[in-house]
C-alpha cells in the first residue's frame, strides 16, 4: 500500500507542530518515561535499517570480492562456473518498468484529468474506489490472473498481432509465446497504476485555482487550459508521481515471476523471456548453497534496496516541489 | 490561431480519451474480480475452510491450514508491527522536528519502499539461521518489518492533523504531557489510526514473497510459533504454477478467500475512518 | 497456591500432550514428490501421531536446509558433491527409490524418437523448429509441425536437471564444453519454470514446448513423452521395467552416491536416476531421530510397492540390503536404533 498521496503532497504544509513546554517542565515521571518510550520508538526505526543494511553488505561481501563493478555489468549468471553478474537482472528490471510506466503514466493522467477536470462530479467517488480496490489486491493474485488471462491473450491474440504488424521492429520478434518482458511490464502497470494515479489526482490538486481561471480568461477551452497552464505547472509532481510508480515497480516479486519466464539473458525483443532482481532471488535464494552463491543473492537485494531508495527520494523531492508551489508562482 | 469549431472538437476528443483511459484503467479490474469470483466461488465450501490440503489427486480439502496461518502470522506481526509503527509515528509528531526526528522521518519515508523480498532476506537471516528452522515467527517478523514504515508515517500525519487548541487547553488544565498525547490527542486521532491500522493488516495478509523463506510452508495445522507455517498467499502461487487442474482450481477458491479477508479489512477502514472524521466534526 | 499448581499442570500435560504429536520437516527434491506425499500420508495413518511436513523446493534446496540444520531432512536426486558434503559432515544419503527424467512436449506427434544428438542441439537452441531436419531424420513418417519449438527448463536448483544435465554432458561434448552439468546451470535458451510442477505446467500451456520433468508428473498429466536413443542403439520408452534395467548393472559405492545415466543395457533408459533421503549419521533430537529412522526402514521396504502405482521403480535387492545396514549403523544421541522389523 503507497503512503497516503495526500500525506506525501502535503509534505512541506504539516500542521504546525505542538508546543512544548520549556525544558525542564517535563517534571512529570510519567513525562520522562513517555518521552523515552517515543525516542525509542523513533530509534528502533533507525535501528532496523541499520541493521537491514548491514545484514545485506555482510552477506554479499563474498560475492563483491571481484569487484563491485566487475558484479554489476557481468552478464552471465553462472552458478556451475560460479560467476555471478548482476546485468541481466538489471536490464529486466529496467525494461518491465519502462513498459509500465509507459503504459501507466498516460493512462494515469488521463484518470486523473477525468477525475479532475472533465468527468461528471458523479462519477468520481466510483472510480476512486474502483482505482483505491485496485491498489489492495494482492500481488499473487494478479500473478493468478496474469498466468491464466494476460499471457494466454499475448500468446494468442496480442503478440501474433505485433509480430504481424510492426515485427520489422526488433523488440517485437521471436516466437510468441506468451510469458516474457511484455507480460512483466503490463501486469506491472496494472499493479502500480493505483500509485500514480492517485498521487498525479493529488497533484493535480495542488496547482492553484488562478492559473486555470486566467487561462479561462484568455479563451481557452478546457483542454488548452489543461495544456497550457496546468500540466506544465503540473509537471515536476507527474514526473514524481511516475518514479515513485517506478519504484513499487522495482520490487514486485510474485506477479513478476509468475509471467516473466524466468530466464536470465539479455534479450531485444519484448516476446523474450527475462528475469528481474526480485524474482531471481525468490526463485533461488531458498536453496543457494555456497557464500558466493548466496552473496551474489544479496548482492542483488542490495541492488534493489539501493535503486529503491534512490527512486523514492528523487520522487519525494518532486512531489513536494509541487505541493511547495505558491512560493514559485509568487516567485 | 486555430479556428474554434477545430480547438472544440480536440477539446472533445481529449475528453473522450481521458475516458477511454478510465476505461482501460478498470477493465483488468473488472475481469480480475469476474474472473476471481466466478472461478472461484464454485470451489467454496465449508470443507474449504476447514479441511487440510489433499495430495496431488485427491479430491476435496483446503486451505483451512493457510488460513489460521495467515491470521497468526498476521496477529504475531502486529503484535510488534503495531505498537513500534504508532509509536514511531507519534514521536514523529510530538518529538520529530530536531536533527533526529528528520534522520527518522526520512529513513521511514524510504524503508517504506523497500521491496518486501529484501526484507525477506533479512528476516531469514536474523531468525531462521539462529533459530535453525522455518518459522512463523520469522514470517511475522518479516511482516511487521513491512508494516511498520508506512504506518509510522501516517500516523505521524494523523496526529498532526488534531488542532492545537486541543492540546493546548488540556495542557492549560494542568494534565501532564504524556496524558495529553495519550488521552487527548490519540484519542482524537483514534479512528484514522485505525484506518491505518487496518490498512496495513490487509497489506500484510496479502504478502508472499517475504514468506517463501521464513515460514516456508506446511499441510498441517500448525499451532506453534516455532514452526512452519501454511499462509493463503503461498499457498495460492504453489497451487497455480503447478499442472494439475484442480489445483488450479483451489488457487482461484483461495484467492477469491484472501480478497474477501483483505476486502473486509479494506471496508473495515473505511468505516473507521468515517465515523472518526464524523466524531472530529463534532 | 492451587492455581500455580493448576497452572504448571496444564502446562506439563499440554507439553506431553505437545511430544505425543511429533512434527518431523524435511525439504528439497520435486522429482519424488508425489511419491513421498503418498509414503507420508500412509506413514501417518498407521502413526496418527507422526506427522512428515515436506515442501518440494528442489533438490538444491533440500541439501542448503539440511546442511544448515534448518530441516530435519532433505531430499535431492543429485547426490551432493564433495564441496557440498563438505560443508554438512555426518549426513547419509539413503536412496528411497528410482525414477525416470522424461523429455515431455507439448506437440501432437505420438512416440517422438530423439537421439543424443537431437536432444543436445534443441536443449543448446541450435535446433528451433519441430520440422527441423535433423528431427524428421530420426522421425519418418512423422507428421512434424512448422512450429517454433520452446524450451522450458527448471528456474530453481534441481536433482532433476543435475540428472538430465549428467547425461547430456556423458552423451554431448559440445553439451559438455558449453554448459555442463549441476543443479543450476546456464541454459542456452528457454523459459525457467519453478518444480517439476512448474516445467510440466509451463509444457502443458505452451503449444509447441519442450521439457524435462520426472516420469510421474508426465503420466499425471498425460503428456506424451519422447523414446531416447539409449546406450545401446535401441530407442527406449520410459517405464519402470526401462529404469529398473539401468540401475541392473551398475555397482552401488558404499555411500550410494552413483550416476546411472547412460547405462548399458538393451531396454534401459538413458535418463534414470536414484532419489536420495538425506539425513544425519547421527541424530541428535531422540524422538524425532528415532522417528525418522523407523519411518526409513518402513520406505525402503513397505513403502516400496506403493512406488510402481506412481511410476517410479522400487529399489534393487540388493541395495535395500546395502541400506539396511546402512540404517543399523545410524545412532540417536550416540545410541543406535532397534530395527529388527519396520512398525
Amino acid at each position: 500500500m503507497p503512503p497516503p498521496a495526500d500525506a506525501v503532497a502535503r509534505g512541506a504544509t504539516l500542521a504546525a507542530p505542538p508546543p512544548h513546554l520549556p525544558a525542564g517542565a517535563a517534571a512529570h515521571g510519567g513525562d520522562r518515561v513517555w518521552n523515552g518510550l517515543l525516542v525509542a520508538m523513533g530509534g528502533a526505526i533507525l535501528a532496523v535499517v541499520g541493521l537491514v543494511v548491514l545484514e545485506l553488505v555482510k552477506v554479499s561481501r563474498p560475492a563483491l570480492a571481484a569487484g563491485a563493478t566487475q558484479f554489476l555489468v557481468q552478464k552471465t549468471w553462472d552458478p556451475v562456473a560460479g560467476s555471478f553478474g548482476a546485468l541481466a537482472f538489471m536490464y529486466g528490471t529496467l525494461v518491465t518498468s519502462v513498459i509500465a510506466i509507459a503504459v501507466a503514466v498516460p493512462v494515469s493522467v488521463g484518470l486523473a484529468l477525468f477525475l479532475s477536470e472533465m468527468g461528471p462530479p458523479r462519477l468520481r467517488p466510483v472510480v476512486t474506489f474502483a482505482i483505491e480496490t485496485l491498489a489492495a489486491i494482492p500481488s499473487v493474485v494478479y500473478g493468478l490472473w496474469g498466468l491464466f488471462v494476460l499471457v494466454p491473450l499475448l500468446r494468442t491474440v496480442v503478440e501474433p498481432f505485433l509480430a504481424r504488424t510492426l515485427g520489422f521492429l526488433p523488440i517485437f520478434r521471436g516466437a510468441p509465446i506468451g510469458l516474457g518482458y511484455l507480460a512483466a511490464g503490463l501486469i506491472l502497470a496494472v499493479m502500480i497504476l493505483p500509485t500514480v494515479a492517485s498521487v498525479t489526482s493529488e497533484v493535480l490538486k495542488t496547482v492553484p485555482a488562478s492559473l486555470r481561471e486566467a487561462a479561462f480568461a484568455l479563451g481557452a477551452t478546457r483542454w488548452e487550459a489543461i495544456r497550457l497552464a496546468v500540466l506544465p505547472y503540473a509537471r515536476p509532481g507527474i514526473l514524481g508521481a511516475a518514479l515513485l510508480g517506478l519504484g513499487r515497480a522495482l520490487g514486485e516479486t510474485m506477479a513478476v515471476t509468475m509471467v516473466i519466464g524466468n530466464s536470465p539473458e539479455i534479450s531485444a525483443s519484448l516476446f523474450a523471456p527475462g528475469y528481474t532482481l526480485p524474482a531471481v532471488i525468490a526463485n533461488e535464494f531458498a536453496e543457494a548453497t555456497g557464500d558466493v552463491h548466496v552473496g551474489a543473492l544479496a548482492g542483488l537485494a542490495l541492488v534493489l534496496f539501493g535503486l529503491s531508495l534512490l527512486l523514492n527520494s528523487v520522487a519525494r523531492l518532486l512531489v513536494r516541489l509541487v505541493a511547495r508551489g505558491p512560493a514559485r508562482v509568487a516567485a | 490561431m486555430r479556428s474554434l469549431p477545430l480547438r472544440r472538437a480536440v477539446d472533445a476528443l481529449v475528453t473522450i480519451a481521458c475516458g477511454a483511459m478510465v476505461l482501460l484503467a478498470l477493465v483488468p479490474l473488472g475481469s480480475l474480480l469476474w474472473l476471481v469470483v466466478s472461478k472461484g466461488a464454485p470451489g467454496l465450501s465449508l470443507s474449504f475452510f476447514g479441511a487440510l490440503p489433499a495430495p496431488v489427486g485427491e479430491p476435496g480439502g483446503g486451505v483451512g491450514n493457510a488460513i489460521l496461518g495467515t491470521a497468526t502470522m498476521v496477529g504475531l506481526a502486529c503484535l510488534v508491527g503495531l505498537p513500534v509503527g504508532i509509536g514511531a509515528g507519534v514521536f514523529l509528531a510530538e518529538k520529530g522536528d530536531g536533527p533526529f526526528g528528520r534522520a527518522v522521518r526520512f529513513t521511514a519515508e524510504v524503508f517504506s519502499g523497500i521491496p518486501s523480498i529484501v526484507i525477506g532476506i533479512v528476516a531469514y537471516g536474523l531468525v531462521v539461521l539462529p533459530m535453525r528452522r522455518f518459522s512463523a515467527l520469522a514470517g511475522a517478523l518479516a511482516l511487521a518489518l513491512l508494516m511498520i514504515p508506512t504506518l509510522a508515517r501516517t500516523t505521524e500525519e494523523l496526529v498532526r492533523l488534531v488542532p492545537g487548541t486541543l492540546r493546548e487547553a488540556s495542557l492549560a488544565l494542568g494534565i501532564a504531557q504524556w496524558k495529553t498525547s495519550l488521552r487527548v490527542v490519540l484519542r482524537t486521532a483514534a479512528g484514522g489510526i485505525l484506518t491505518a491500522a487496518l490498512l496495513a493488516i490487509a497489506r500484510a495478509a496479502g504478502e508472499t514473497a517475504p514468506l517463501l523463506f521464513t515460514a516456508l510452508n506446511n499441510q498441517y495445522w500448525n499451532f506453534r510459533p516455532d514452526q512452519p507455517t501454511a499462509s493463503l498467499t503461498v499457498q495460492i502461487f504453489n497451487y497455480a504454477i503447478s499442472p494439475y487442474e484442480d489445483w488450479h482450481q483451489k488457487a482461484w477458491t483461495a484467492a477469491l478467500v484472501l480478497l474477501l479477508l483483505v476486502g473486509v479489512l479494506n471496508v473495515g477502514a473505511r468505516l473507521a475512518l468515517r465515523r472518526s472524521t464524523a466524531g472530529g466534526r463534532a | 497456591m492451587t492455581k500455580v499448581l493448576a497452572a504448571v499442570l496444564a502446562l506439563a500435560v499440554g507439553g506431553v500432550a505437545q511430544a505425543e504429536n511429533l512434527l518431523i520437516t524435511g525439504a528439497g527434491a520435486t522429482f519424488p514428490f508425489p511419491l513421498y506425499s503418498k509414503w507420508f500420508s500412509d506413514y501417518n495413518k498407521q502413526n496418527p501421531a507422526l506427522r512428515f511436513n515436506y515442501q518440494s523446493i528442489g533438490s538444491g534446496g533440500g541439501i542448503k536446509q539440511i546442511t544448515e540444520k534448518t530441516v530435519d531432512f532433505g531430499a535431492s536426486d543429485a547426490p551432493m558433491t564433495d564441496e557440498e558434503l563438505a560443508k554438512a559432515p555426518g549426513v547419509q544419503h539413503v536412496p528411497t527409490v528410482l525414477g525416470a527424467v522424461v523429455v515431455t512436449h507439448n506437440t501432437p506427434v505420438e512416440g517422438l524418437k530423439l537421439t543424443p544428438q537431437t536432444l543436445s542441439g534443441i536443449f543448446l537452441g541450435s535446433i528451433t523448429k519441430w520440422n527441423d531436419p535433423a528431427l524428421a531424420k530420426d522421425n519418418p513418417g512423422a507428421k512434424l509441425p512448422d512450429t517454433a519449438i520452446t524450451v522450458v527448463h527448471r528456474s530453481d536448483g534441481s536433482g532433476t536437471t543435475a540428472i538430465f544435465t549428467d547425461y547430456l554432458a556423458k552423451v554431448s561434448p559440445e553439451w559438455k564444453s558449453k554448459v555442463g552439468a549441476g543443479k543450476s546451470v546456464r541454459w542456452p535458451a528457454g523459459l525457467g519454470a519453478k518444480g517439476n510442477e512448474g516445467v510440466t505446467g509451463l509444457v502443458k500451456a505452451t503449444p509447441g514446448a519442450v521439457g524435462y520433468v520426472e516420469l510421474a508428473y508426465a503420466n499425471q498429466n498425460k503428456l506424451p513423452m519422447a523414446l531416447l536413443r539409449n546406450h545401446d542403439g535401441a530407442f527406449v520408452k520410459p517405464s519402470i521395467e526401462s529404469t529398473s534395467e539401468a540401475a541392473a548393472g551398475v555397482d552401488v559405492p558404499a555411500d550410494y552416491r552413483v550416476s546411472i545415466t547412460d547405462a548399458a543395457g538393451k531396454n534401459a533408459y538413458p535418463i534414470a536416476s536414484f532419489t536420495y533421503l538425506l539425513v544425519y549419521k547421527d541424530q541428535a533430537d531422540k524422538a524425532k531421530g528415532e522417528a525418522l529412522i523407523r519411518f526409513l526402514w518402513w520406505a525402503v521396504h513397505d513403502g516400496q510397492p506403493s512406488a510402481a502405482a506412481l511410476d517410479y521403480a522400487p529399489l534393487p535387492k540388493a541395495v535395500v540390503g546395502k541400506i539396511e545396514k546402512t540404517l543399523g549403523g545410524l545412532t540417536v544421541q550416540g545410541r543406535p536404533v532397534p530395527l529388527a522389523s519396520s512398525r
